[in-house]
């Protein structure tokens, strides 16, 4: 039932705004792929070419060997959900379900099984003669998840489904989209801004920014070695610091603009004096014993409970973010207070200081 | 309010159902709004004597005239006068109910609302019969203190009728703008040390300038276009729209050419107005409203003051409806002289002699709404989700009877299908079609305000469950519309059931409608049954606006 979607080569623009210029993508049935970036991305932009809803200025979209572009949005076979959930306010909880299967073949007995299929599995059973208005905020994004996936759709079109839900129903939420996914099999465009609910949920993310995607991979991949700056601060936060690489062979050292020194060994050949960028997250600095790293000053320190945040200013001036964990500190450092820093360089990520483009070895956008 | 994204394919450059009614709405205006301006345009640029030669003859003979000059004079002043005595009473009274506390304010709006629906002509017509020559209070005043009243004929009868009529508007508005001025707006303005009715002036009116204005020229369209009561009431003063009627029906033979250079300038001025109203208008503050005006209850003469004042314009504005209502269960004899006794004797009369005039306005109105709701819902979704060069010339054409006076509407068709390809003139059919369009604008506004409420996902929605658009907007979106498009209808209903300027034009003995039948039983002093056709006419019209009152939840109108 599921289906491969192939973008090739779109194009999208309003008038004389090109959204997106020139992408490709290729989700493979059955996954659940995120498309990730800010807002005016063109994230959502490309879920409506995919739904038919937008125009397609130039290339194609196929679902499987299909070419669906020209394909009128009520005959390409697919489910979605939209951030304002789009419930019919004149029908019922049953009725909107029911909505969908009305219009296929089926007998009255099939479609009232069906129906109470779905409305147990999103337990909203109970509330099958409500209207619309009579729902909670969570309770109406279960109805829209629904009414998508009971018309068994090839392909499952979700627009910022948890945005207007509170953090605690989000979480709630993106589990049960995630297991009705998994239980369907149903090939899955999710589009969100939020990267934490992305790494959360989806099979792979693809990153975008201005109308193009900027890496394509898994989560873990994404997450651990991004593909440039950008992906790099969208997930997670990382501190930029300046760096020159100052000796190459079997390791890449680098001195970072902070006078911090490091040594990497999962770099691509450089050659000496190469300016480059050094992506740190926050837990990636060590609070090292007085005397080891480098000097600097605590700006601001706030207790979270599990960690420690402390904002730090180097004597160059560089401000950094470092995130220490409560349990293995060996004591918490006051706003003003001296503090060695030191990197731990595993983690770490180097780019390209004019590409911004990433400089360790063997990662991929995969665009 | 919506994404920018979510429109696009609503855009519609895909051929679909709504190319479809894109298509209809181009040929239903085309035929019966641009075929007839442009005709009655190419009439007046010709004359009576040199048929097909551009000639600016009519105009030449208009001006040149003082007996023609004068009517557009008459026009012009009781139509100005009338709008300002409007807008100082609407304003004076809206400023006092939304700021004060009046007792009975509720059904005070009531009443108002009431009398600005009911047809003018009514009022013409019994504003006669209590100030004119025979008036039972200019009958009054003279046998028993000797005094002869001032004459209600000419403009000071127009004047008091058009007022009093067209008062609610400015008031219906004003009111709505009023209670959209902060509270604290007036606070402020305090705090800076205006008060009273310098603040008044400094700060709450010049915010509801825009709307005043806007109400304003909507009082000025209809009384410029207004035909019944001038022609009642007026007597020697001669306005445009009965110089365009007789000059279509003169005695001495009708020249169409002619009365259509008169519409000609009509419409012209119209537009005129109508173009510095949305000039003066356009500065609309947009203001954030946080703590509703509260009304404050006054104290001393102040309080007396505005009681009288409310009191005094609710009871003249309604004064007329409730006079006919009476008399219509009065006596008459030889139809015009009222004697002893109530009976019902002038309905039977009235339906004896107007069966079908009552008929045929519930069936041409019957018939014409449905087709209003019908067009008017799918015309108002093609201008509020379809962004392109066809919709928004659609929107032109739904305004454009705006400006167009109903005499001059009448005359529009009878031109264009009195010969030739299509001949209508004295059908049914033309006059619903004069409905339709007249009409419908009501019915379009409100329901294009409620589908702008309406997310475009849940069509979105539909569409990506297998509907294609026609199945999706009577599913989906008309049922979700139906609020706006009910509350719509009544109000294009009601001002149907009371045309008269067009139907006065376009009717035949067959097609003879109650505001028809209450006119000509006027003209000829059959009091008595006119009464009783108005009391059916009013009762009706009340009925409709109660329900529209019951539907809507609020005692408030959106004209």
């Amino acid at each position: 039932m599921a289906v491969a979607i192939h973008v090739n080569n779109v194009k999208k623009q309003y008038e004389d705004n090109v959204v997106i210029r020139n992408l490709s993508v290729d989700i493979k049935s059955g996954e659940l792929f995120t498309l990730l970036g800010p807002s005016g991305c063109g994230k959502t932009t490309l879920l409506r070419m995919i739904a038919g809803f937008n125009s397609i200025e130039a290339g194609t979209i196929a679902f499987d060997d299909k070419i669906i572009n020209d394909v009128p949005v009520y005959k390409r076979n697919f489910g979605m959900v939209f951030q304002s959930y789009a419930i019919f306010p004149n029908m019922t909880v049953y009725r909107n379900v029911e909505y969908g299967l009305k219009n296929k073949k089926l007998s009255k007995v099939e479609i009232k099984k069906r129906v109470n299929e779905i409305l147990d599995i999103v337990q909203l059973a109970e509330y099958k003669d409500r209207y619309p208005n009579k729902l909670s905020g969570g309770q109406q994004q279960r109805v829209a998840l629904a009414r998508a996936v009971v018309v068994q759709p090839e392909v499952l079109l979700m627009d910022e489904p948890l945005s207007n839900l509170d953090a605690k129903l989000r979480v709630e939420m993106r589990t049960v989209i995630s297991r009705i996914q998994k239980e369907l099999g149903i090939t899955t465009v999710y589009v969100t801004h939020d990267q934490e609910e992305a790494l959360a949920i989806s099979d792979r993310i693809a990153v975008m920014n201005k109308g193009d995607i900027y890496h394509c991979d898994t989560p873990e991949r994404i997450y651990s070695r991004p593909y440039n700056t950008f992906v790099a601060n969208f997930i997670g936060s990382s501190s930029m610091i300046d760096g020159t690489v100052t000796a190459v062979g079997n390791t890449t050292k680098i001195k970072m603009a902070t006078g911090l020194e490091i040594e990497m060994n999962n770099m691509v050949p450089l050659e000496v004096g190469h300016k480059v960028i050094v992506g740190v997250r926050p837990e990636e600095f060590i609070v090292a014993p007085e005397g080891r790293g480098k000097k600097s000053i605590v700006k601001l320190k706030q207790f979270l409970g599990k960690n420690i945040k402390y904002d730090v200013v180097f004597e160059d001036g560089t401000e950094i973010e470092v995130c220490s964990d409560t349990n293995s500190a060996e004591r918490i450092y006051e706003s003003g207070e001296k503090i060695y820093i030191s990197v731990n360089t595993k983690h770490i990520n180097v780019f390209d200081k004019e590409s911004k483009i990433t400089l360790i070895k063997g990662v991929h956008s995969n665009v | 309010m919506f994404k920018k994204d979510s429109s696009d394919f609503l855009k519609g450059y895909r051929i679909d159902f709504w190319s479809f009614i894109t298509l209809i709405s181009l040929i239903f205006f085309g035929m019966f709004l641009i075929y007839p301006v442009s005709r009655l345009v190419i009439n007046a640029f010709q004359t009576k004597d040199a048929v097909g030669v551009f000639s600016f003859g009519n105009f030449v003979k208009f001006f040149s005239r003082a007996y023609y000059r004068s009517a557009m004079l008459n026009s012009i002043k009781v139509t100005f006068v009338a709008t300002i005595l409007t807008i100082v009473i609407g304003v004076t009274l809206a400023y006092i109910t939304t700021n004060f506390k009046i007792k009975g304010v509720k059904a005070i709006n009531i009443m108002i609302i009431i009398s600005m629906f009911s047809p003018p002509f009514i009022g013409a017509y019994s504003w006669i019969l209590m100030l004119g020559r025979a008036g039972v209070i200019t009958t009054f005043f003279k046998n028993v203190f000797g005094v002869t009243l001032p004459t209600i004929y000419g403009f000071n009868g127009i004047l008091l009728v058009f007022t009093l009529k067209l008062f609610p508007f400015i008031y219906m508005y004003t009111k709505g703008a009023l209670k959209k001025v902060d509270k604290a707006l007036g606070e402020a303005a305090e705090s800076l040390g205006d008060h009273g009715l310098r603040k008044v002036l400094k700060v709450s009116l010049p915010l509801v300038t825009p709307t005043v204005l806007a109400g304003a020229a909507i009082v000025f369209l209809r009384a410029f276009a207004d035909y019944g009561t001038p022609r009642l009431i007026g007597e020697g003063y001669t306005v445009m729209p009965v110089l365009v009627y007789n000059e279509w029906l003169s005695e001495t033979g009708s020249n169409a050419y002619f009365a259509s250079a008169i519409a000609f300038i009509m419409i012209f001025l119209a537009i005129v107005v109508f173009i510095l109203q949305m000039h003066f208008s356009r500065k609309n503050y947009n203001m954030s409203m946080l703590n509703p005006p509260e009304p404050k209850k006054l104290n001393g003469a102040g309080n007396l003051f505005a009681h009288i004042f409310v009191y005094f314009i609710t009871i003249l504005s309604v004064l007329p409806t409730v006079y006919i209502t009476i008399i219509s269960f009065k006596n008459f004899t030889g139809g015009s002289i009222m004697v002893e006794g109530f009976s019902f004797n002038n309905y039977v009369l009235a339906w004896a002699k107007a069966k079908d005039s009552i008929l045929n306005t519930f069936k041409f109105g019957i018939i014409a709404i449905v087709i209003i709701v019908l067009l008017g819902t799918m015309f108002a979704y093609v201008t509020v989700r379809k962004k392109n060069f066809f919709s928004r010339f659609l929107d032109a054409c739904i305004q454009l009877p705006y400006v167009i006076p109903g005499t001059i509407f009448g005359l529009m068709l009878l031109i264009s299908y009195n010969t030739g390809f299509l001949v209508l003139s004295g059908s049914a059919a033309l006059i619903i079609i004069s409905y339709v369009i007249r009409r419908m604008p009501y019915t379009v506004r409100s329901s294009a305000a409620i589908l702008k409420q309406i997310n475009p996902n849940i069509e979105e929605a539909s569409l990506s469950l297998g509907y294609s658009s026609m199945p999706t907007f009577f599913k989906v979106t008309m049922p979700a519309m139906i609020p706006g498009i009910v509350s719509g209808a009544i109000l294009s209903w009601i001002t149907l059931i009371q045309e008269l300027s067009s139907t006065l034009m376009l009717y035949t003995s067959k097609t003879s409608t109650m505001s028809i039948a209450i006119f000509q039983e006027v003209n000829r002093s059959a009091y008595g049954t006119a009464s009783a056709l108005s009391t059916i006419l009013t009762i009706t019209m009340v009925t409709s606006l109660l329900l529209f009152f019951k539907l809507t939840g609020n005692a408030d109108v959106d004209m």
